[in-house]
């Protein structure tokens, strides 16, 4: 199969759509030159910089027909414009019952390692999955970025497309044909029976490596990658912890009401899922602090797949059959 | 001084009389349902103001779009709304316009283009000058009207939408109905400049200044605005200078720090009465014209707080419907 980068994938997905519907435009601070180039300046719109006004301005476009696609590019770029997400778009529907839709994508890169400093690295969905009436999702591969991406762009809602800046130019398999990626359906992206790593993103491949290691000691490790935040694939996380027993959760995000903090919540609180728990719940998330700059702090500052190892053995150590690793 | 009355028709010039006296009427009972604890959270009236939303949505036609504050009930008749379900969400019942979930301050009908009342001061501009895009992108002539008090005037929204709606030239009337206060504080000591409308000079386009308790004068400018906003050339900033007779919300207790002396020469000035005067001096209303129509609303909102009251409350169930759309 052919091979896109991330980044790639997610464009592919957007011009894909924008030919298959001529009421989707696209909003951005500086117009993307493919999508340009192809939809001209009409539907790929270059805007001020007012993430505010753009998120707010797709909100009454949406419910006037159009299905936009609004890029806040960082993500914190767009806490500008926390009104008109909190406020405006995730309550619109609900608070009018319903009489009409509001087909919306909101992108945004997430994460760090780009040595760029706090305010242009954060992880910060935890604090939109709080936020009744937004779906999001946050993809590892170019194959999941762009089946989820047009998914969301076919949605009815508005959608956040929270994207790994660390997995932009990451090379995977896209296949060519025409392919969606339903919300709410976790992938396992490798198989285990003794450890359940739940991670997100660049840590989704994180633990692959860290599940790599374990194999050489015979020891399995399962990794599942939710994909969709919001709706969460409870079920395929609760089944995996009862066939393994053991719960590690890696995100990029700190711990604190964390997208980590609320899988924890989901696996303990099934009382058929918190029965075959042999071991507490680990978490391996970044530090709770503003992302620093120099590369000796950042690293420090997020978890990788050694902190994943080491969150394994502990998980490990504590009871059951594997305690000899 | 009212302006002469426009080429108006006649039936035109007492559809805007009934439609300003229905606002009136409909938030006087709102009102009093409010204090007798049959409405529930909050109530902001518009009275004094209703020659704004009249005046401008009779400059406009049904498919046109716009957005109101939390201050909407005016809006909603000018632009069309059924009082029945008006009520009826008020009242807290399934058959509001929102099934009950939004109440006072988040009445929409988009079917008749009106985008809905919004508790966020400022928050309805970036969404309206989105549907102004919209009727650009649409190409069929439409245009789309924010309308916001001076307090949202000082917010960030109202800048960045004037001024993306200025570049693109968007189809748009920016409507300030400056009530002098924003909440409890008197515009005077947020405001740098005595006239918003006089920004509208750092972003290119027409600011016009409007009294507004005079409808002939609001529609007038509202109609140059649409003709400008229809033929391409963008959007109008237009400052309507009025007044609020009630407080901030009907809120029993709540304090009013304004003059009463200031309320008493608005009222001098109200627009309703304005316009009924001058209606009669120009032979198209009576008496028993203005008697009827005077019945009518009365039977009509009797009708609608009739229909509310048989109306059933949601399910507790329905608390959780309309979450996401299909």
């Amino acid at each position: 199969m052919r091979e896109l980068t991330y980044n790639e994938a997610a464009v592919e997905a957007v011009a894909e759509e924008m030919r298959r519907d001529p009421k989707i435009f696209y909003m951005s601070t500086d117009a993307l030159p493919p999508l340009l180039r192809e939809f001209g300046a009409e539907r790929v719109r270059a805007t001020p910089i007012t993430e505010a006004a753009l998120t707010g301005m797709a909100i009454g476009a949406a419910g006037c027909g159009f299905r936009p696609i609004v890029d806040w590019r960082q993500v914190t770029f767009c806490f500008v414009a926390m009104d008109q997400i909190v406020n405006q778009a995730a309550k619109i529907h609900y608070m009018f019952g319903g009489q009409v839709t509001f087909p919306i994508l909101y992108r945004a890169a997430v994460g760090g390692g780009g040595k760029v400093a706090a305010q242009h690295s954060q992880s910060p969905y935890s604090m939109f999955m709080n936020v009744a009436g937004l779906k999001m999702f946050l993809p590892s591969t170019p194959h999941d970025i762009k089946g989820l991406l047009k998914t969301a762009i076919r949605d009815n809602n508005p959608v956040i497309s929270f994207e790994s800046s660390r997995l932009m130019t990451r090379k995977g398999p896209v296949p060519e044909e025409d392919y969606t990626i339903q919300f709410g359906k976790a992938d396992v992206k490798h198989e285990g029976n003794e450890v359940t790593v739940v991670a997100l993103a660049w840590l989704v491949h994180e633990a692959l490596a860290a599940a790599e290691e374990f194999a050489k000691e015979g020891i399995s490790v399962e990794v599942v990658d939710p994909r969709t935040l919001v709706p969460l694939d409870v079920e395929t996380i609760r089944s995996s912890v009862q066939k393994t027993g053991r719960l590690v959760i890696a995100d990029e995000a700190g711990p604190t009401a964390g997208f980590s903090a609320e899988v924890a919540a989901v696996v303990t609180e099934d009382a058929a899922t918190f029965a075959r728990l042999k071991a507490p719940v680990k978490r391996v998330c970044a530090l709770q602090v503003p992302i620093p700059y120099s590369p000796v702090l950042e690293d420090h500052v997020f978890p990788d797949r050694k902190r994943i190892i080491a969150a394994i053995r502990e998980v490990l150590q504590e009871g059951g059959p594997a305690e000899a690793a | 001084m009212q302006s002469l009355s426009p080429n108006l028709p006649p039936d035109k010039q007492r559809e805007m009389l009934r439609r300003m006296l229905t606002i009136r009427r409909f938030e006087e009972r709102a009102s009093a349902d409010y204090l007798a604890g049959k409405i529930y959270g909050v109530v902001h009236c518009y009275i004094g103001e209703e020659a704004v939303a009249v005046g401008v949505c009779s400059a406009l036609e049904r498919e046109d779009r716009i957005i109101s504050t939390h201050r909407g009930h005016g809006h909603c008749i000018a632009k069309g709304a059924d009082l029945n379900r008006m009520m009826a969400e008020l009242y807290g019942r399934q058959t509001g316009y929102c099934k009950g979930k939004g109440g006072s301050m988040h009445i929409a009908d988009f079917g008749i283009g009106m985008l809905g009342a919004n508790g966020i001061v400022a928050g309805g501009i970036a969404i309206v000058t989105g549907a102004g895009l919209a009727a650009q992108m649409e190409g069929k002539g439409g245009v789309a009207v924010s309308f916001f008090g001076d307090g949202a005037s000082n917010a960030g929204p109202f800048h960045e939408c004037v001024n993306i709606a200025a570049t693109w030239k968007l189809p748009m009337l920016y409507v300030c109905e400056n009530n002098m206060y924003a909440a409890q504080t008197a515009a005077a000591a947020t405001h740098a400049l005595s006239d918003v409308a006089a920004r509208a000079a750092g972003y290119g386009i027409p600011g016009v200044v409007v009294d507004g308790n005079d409808i002939f004068a609001v529609y007038q400018a509202a109609n140059r605005a649409v003709d400008r906003a229809r033929s391409g050339d963008g959007p109008t900033l237009i400052e309507c200078k009025t007044y609020r007779w009630r407080a901030h919300t009907e809120r029993r207790g709540q304090p009013d720090p304004r003059d009463p002396g200031e309320r008493e020469a608005w009222q001098r000035k109200d627009p309703i009465g304005q316009l009924e005067r001058q209606l009669r001096d120009q032979g198209d209303l009576d008496d028993p014209g203005m008697e009827a129509m005077e019945r009518d609303i009365r039977e009509a909102l009797e009708a609608a707080v009739a229909f509310a009251e048989a109306s059933p409350f949601p399910t507790p169930e329905q608390a959780t419907e309309d979450a996401f759309a299909a």
